[in-house]
């Protein structure tokens, strides 16, 4: 058999077929309606990405001043003490009080 | 007054989604006519129309409106229909034992007589439909575009974004492949 004609013939028979460009009842509104309905989920996404990031910088931020205070050599000095301080602040009131007659 | 295509594109891009319909409904029957030389079954076809339409909206902001609009779709077409193609590569494999009777009435006219057997039979149309299903799906593209729609193999390029070489490689190939299937049917039958 010549299948190099074969093959001619063949490929001759698909080239009369005739284009079916047929397109669905409401094809257009469905697609109309599925981007539609990606629309809102779009939205939530972009809220969820930008949570997503703030929590992430947020993290981040935290480990900085976490390593930063943690590599951060302390002072020996009292005067210096953030946590010293801020008590003698707190309590400054009440050591009045005591103190009056 | 009817918009022109630019401003509806324009109006999509600006977030008017419902401008996106005229288009749909301007450019399916291209769509769907192109999409049905690769699938068979109407789900199938209108899932690769449908795809091809969700792609097109998302990716509208690439389209420079340097060429028309229904080319750039085309080329979103054809390459949906090429990776529907890669996906559904698994009724390849079936032998060519049930060819039904118009069709191997159809081979034995043309063994007798090639010249006799018609070019529209329905016949020939279901078996080359068969011989096409059984191709590659590169191979199958190609020989589509080459031989049955006649474009230039430039033209297969930008369509399906392979290089001129890459192109002429896989025609090549792609009768190669044609050939082997039509030998295989005809060993089935014959021998």
């Amino acid at each position: 058999m010549n299948l190099a004609e074969l093959q001619k013939k063949l490929i001759a028979v698909a080239r009369t077929e005739v284009l079916d460009d047929r397109v669905p009842y409401a094809f257009e509104k469905r697609v109309s309606a599925l981007l539609a309905s990606r629309v809102a989920p779009q939205n939530l996404d972009l809220w969820v990405r930008g949570l997503w990031r703030s929590a992430i910088s947020c993290v981040a931020v935290a480990m900085l001043c976490g390593a930063w205070t943690f590599f951060t050599p302390a002072t020996s000095a009292s005067s210096d003490d953030l946590s010293q301080n801020l008590e003698t602040t707190l309590l400054s009131s009440v050591d009045q009080n005591d103190q009056a007659p | 007054m009817e918009r022109t295509e630019a401003e509806l594109i324009a109006a999509v891009l600006k977030g008017d989604a419902a401008s996106f319909e005229p288009l749909v409904q301007k450019y399916s029957p291209r769509v769907f006519a192109t999409a049905r030389r690769y699938a068979r079954r109407d789900s199938e076809v209108e899932d690769i129309a449908q795809e091809v339409w969700l792609k097109a909206f998302d990716k509208l902001k690439s389209f420079r409106g340097e060429a028309p609009f229904e080319h750039w779709l085309m080329r979103m077409t054809v390459r949906t229909c090429y990776d529907f193609l890669r996906g559904h590569q698994r009724n390849r494999e079936s032998s060519f034992s049930e060819l039904s009777e118009p069709e191997n009435d159809w081979l034995e006219r043309f063994v007798t007589a090639p010249e006799a057997a018609s070019d529209n039979a329905d016949a020939a149309k279901l078996l080359i439909g068969r011989v096409m299903e059984k191709l590659s799906p590169s191979a199958r593209l190609v020989i589509t575009l080459l031989e049955i729609e006649d474009r230039s193999v430039k033209e297969i390029a930008r369509l399906t974004g392979w290089s001129v070489p890459l192109v002429k490689v896989r025609a090549f190939r792609a009768r190669a492949e044609m050939r082997k299937i039509l030998a295989k049917m005809t060993k089935d039958k014959y021998l």
